[in-house]
């Protein structure tokens, strides 16, 4: 099982294209992985036979995992399938798990193949692992390099390996009035980086409501043309607040640990609702592009991105990130910010409500913005500052091309 | 408990020792009728004459094989040199005579020696008066090395380093003669070879000695109040023999550790610690050992250079952070 994704840590094999007794050139696909985000190709990275299939359709394997063999059609492969010896390529030895011995200075430091992923973890983390039982390799790793240090150990709940106990197994639970479902990848992946930016992440919260009205009929004007696509008001907060970073560099970074990551560009990242979960596809250049291009370009990206189709590129390398809630009724909602980015705004939906204009009440649309802000990167009055550019574009949105 | 300087604390020890064995006596530059360099002899020559305190010429080389030689026949000599840098001119004397002779003779011959003055930096004496040689002194087989960095350390060290048998080379600092401590009235010694937990912590180990101590409880005071850090302060007192099992106790508690030294980083002082603790609690280690140093060059003498040049609390603090992942 290949890392397929940058934070790939096991896949599931959704269906095999290729099959025992087929041969194989290097890049065939052989099968189809369900990653932590979105399905991907499994390639040969070699020619010859595909003699054996070890993880069978629905298996959910650890990256570095055997499984399948592809060889010469008569070369003996007993030793590698037979499960006593180390395999050579493509396999890794197993990490540390919980059936090693426990003292931590006889735990073998197994050699690393070719391809396969290093494990790092300090020392003392490693003895941890090993007196609790907890395979090395299904732990993310929070110190630099992806090392796994104490602090990872402390914070994992005493589980079983993940291809064991997570899927199946629910079957004592239907006599019972709940019911366990085991995550899945996207479910794990969203809870594992959300709750690694609430807690480290310094939140403050900034609110704005928004006077639509000008939007609105933009909107219709725009839509009025009669071209594709059409334009949603997504795609017009996507191009405000894009244009808006451009005007305020100091809430388009990256906190970075020991520096602040200022961005040249501007990439968007949208808040899309797939099935089961969530998954945030970024539009490049956001700034750079038309309306037209935007519009056209999101439609593409929530296609794929419900489909699972999105590659590891497109769902990362944001700088800044935008969620939407609106059409599900709901007025005003603070987002968790995605690190390493720093800020997030989430828009609320666009309601008509009794308003005050010239000392009048009338009525008018209005839609409430809340910008969630990493303090280290961006103080009150930097965010409030590009907040009050977002709200004047979406006010006024000929302000775009001044 | 009465309060003294570094400065007259080595002053009590001396006179306490001189009091205590006539054999012991002081020699070296201005020890005696201008009371001392820096006024650590003040009163002595008055109080015991020329036979036990004894001003030399501008010869360190002379002097110090002067003291092994005496030491040699079975007197106890104290021998000053104005600032250690100036000892590079007698350290043949000390690694090839004092440090050697009772391994050559086979324990026929003992010198119980000490030799004594400031080492490290003061303030702009520039690249050749601010050298830290602990770790010159301290990889020679034969000798003890020590390093106090209070009132209270530096008497009870002087008082053990001059009873004891072996060649002890003994670090004082310019900068910590005016130092004030409280020191106890009556007779006590520290033993050497001891090291002491000067800050209590749980979340990292600070090893540090002589002027990097103040360093470290400063940095260690704002970890506490700006960063949620309890740091641990583990003061060396001895540098050679190391109290390694000290070492090894703190870090196994905290699991990480950030050493300080006043000289350069090179074969420093830290490298070896750092060894002990790679070897010695190699599974307790959450995070590579961290090393804050004298920068790698000579010391300026520019005034805002020499401070950057020199082991900051700043520099502690970003080295903690580093070693708990905290960025």
């Amino acid at each position: 099982m290949e890392a397929l994704s940058p934070t790939m840590e096991e896949g599931r094999v959704v269906e095999w294209l290729k099959h025992e007794g087929d041969a194989v050139v290097a890049g065939d696909v052989l099968a189809e992985v369900e990653t932590d985000k979105a399905v991907m190709e499994l390639q040969a990275r070699g020619d010859g036979v595909l003699r054996k299939v070890l993880a069978p359709s629905g298996s959910t394997v650890e990256v570095g995992k055997l499984v399948a063999v592809i060889a010469g059609p008569d070369e003996d492969i007993a030793a590698l399938i037979g499960g006593a010896a180390v395999p050579p390529r493509p396999a890794t030895p197993p990490p540390a798990g919980p059936t090693a011995s426990p003292p931590p200075t006889t735990q073998p430091m197994a050699p690393v193949a070719a391809g396969a992923r290093h494990l790092k973890a300090s020392p003392l983390a490693r003895r941890l692992a090993g007196e609790r039982g907890i395979e090395l390799g299904s732990v993310a790793g929070s110190g630099p390099g992806g090392r796994v240090i104490r602090r990872d150990i402390d914070t994992l709940a005493a589980a079983p390996a993940p291809g064991v106990a997570v899927r199946g197994g629910g079957a004592a639970a239907s006599a019972a009035s709940f019911e366990d479902v085991p995550l899945t990848q996207i479910r794990k992946t969203i809870a594992r980086r959300l709750a690694e930016s609430l807690g480290p992440v310094p939140h403050f919260f900034l609110t704005t409501d928004v006077d639509m009205d000008r939007a609105w009929d933009a909107r219709e004007a725009l839509n009025g043309l009669g071209e594709e696509p059409r334009v949603s008001f997504n795609d017009l907060i996507v191009k405000v607040v894009a244009t808006a970073l451009t005007r305020h560099r100091e809430c388009n970074a990256w906190w970075q640990g020991d520096a602040i990551r200022y961005f040249n560009d501007v990439h968007l990242g949208m808040a899309v609702a797939v099935d089961q979960g969530l998954i945030t596809p970024v539009i490049r250049h956001a700034d750079r592009k038309t309306l037209r291009q935007i519009a056209t370009e999101s439609r593409n990206l929530v296609e794929r991105a419900r489909a699972r189709k999105l590659k590891p590129e497109e769902y990362t390398g944001a700088t800044f990130s935008i969620s939407n809630l609106g059409m599900f009724g709901i007025d005003e909602f603070t987002a968790i910010i995605n690190p390493p980015e720093s800020g997030i705004i989430a828009c609320g939906a666009i309601t008509q409500q009794p308003v005050v204009r010239e000392g009048m009440l009338v009525v008018g649309r209005r839609m409430r913005l809340t910008m969630s802000c990493d303090h280290r990167v961006i103080d009150g009055a930097t965010g409030a500052r590009f907040l009050g550019t977002v709200r004047r574009m979406l006010e006024n949105p000929l302000a775009m091309v001044w | 408990m009465p309060t003294l300087t570094y400065r007259d604390a080595l002053n009590h020890a001396l006179r306490e020792e001189m009091e205590r064995d006539p054999d012991v006596f002081l020699m070296g530059e201005e020890v005696g009728v201008y009371q001392g360099a820096y006024k650590v002899s003040r009163g002595l020559l008055q109080q015991f004459g020329e036979r036990r305190v004894m001003d030399t010429p501008i010869a360190e080389l002379g002097f110090a094989g002067i003291g092994v030689g005496a030491a040699m026949v079975g007197l106890r000599p104290v021998i000053e040199f104005m600032t250690w840098n100036f000892a590079l001119l007698a350290i043949d004397e000390v690694v090839n005579s004092a440090a050697k002779l009772r391994y050559m003779s086979n324990g026929q011959l003992s010198v119980p020696i000490v030799f004594r003055g400031p080492g490290g930096a003061a303030l702009q004496l520039g690249a050749q008066h601010s050298q830290a040689l602990e770790s010159w002194y301290a990889h020679v087989p034969g000798l003890k090395v020590v390093a106090p960095a209070t009132p209270y350390d530096a008497k009870g060290l002087l008082k053990s380093a001059i009873r004891d048998n072996n060649p002890v080379v003994f670090l004082e600092g310019e900068m910590l003669y005016n130092l004030k401590g409280e020191v106890p009235e009556g007779e006590y010694t520290i033993p050497l070879g001891q090291a002491e937990v000067k800050r209590v912590g749980k979340d990292v180990t600070v090893i540090c000695h002589s002027k990097t101590v103040a360093t470290a409880e400063k940095a260690a005071q704002q970890l506490a109040a700006d960063h949620g850090v309890e740091a641990e302060v583990v003061d060396l007192r001895t540098l050679r023999p190391l109290d390694t099992e000290a070492i090894l106790a703190s870090v196994r508690k905290t699991n990480r550790c950030v050493i300080i030294e006043e000289g350069w980083p090179f074969c420093g002082i830290g490298a070896q610690v750092c060894d002990e603790i790679q070897h010695g609690a190699f599974d307790h280690l959450d995070a590579p050992v961290e090393r804050v140093t004298g920068a790698d060059v000579p010391m300026p003498y520019n005034r805002s250079l020499e401070r950057a040049a020199k082991p900051s609390v700043d520099a502690v603090i970003r080295a903690v952070r580093r070693a708990a992942y905290l960025d």
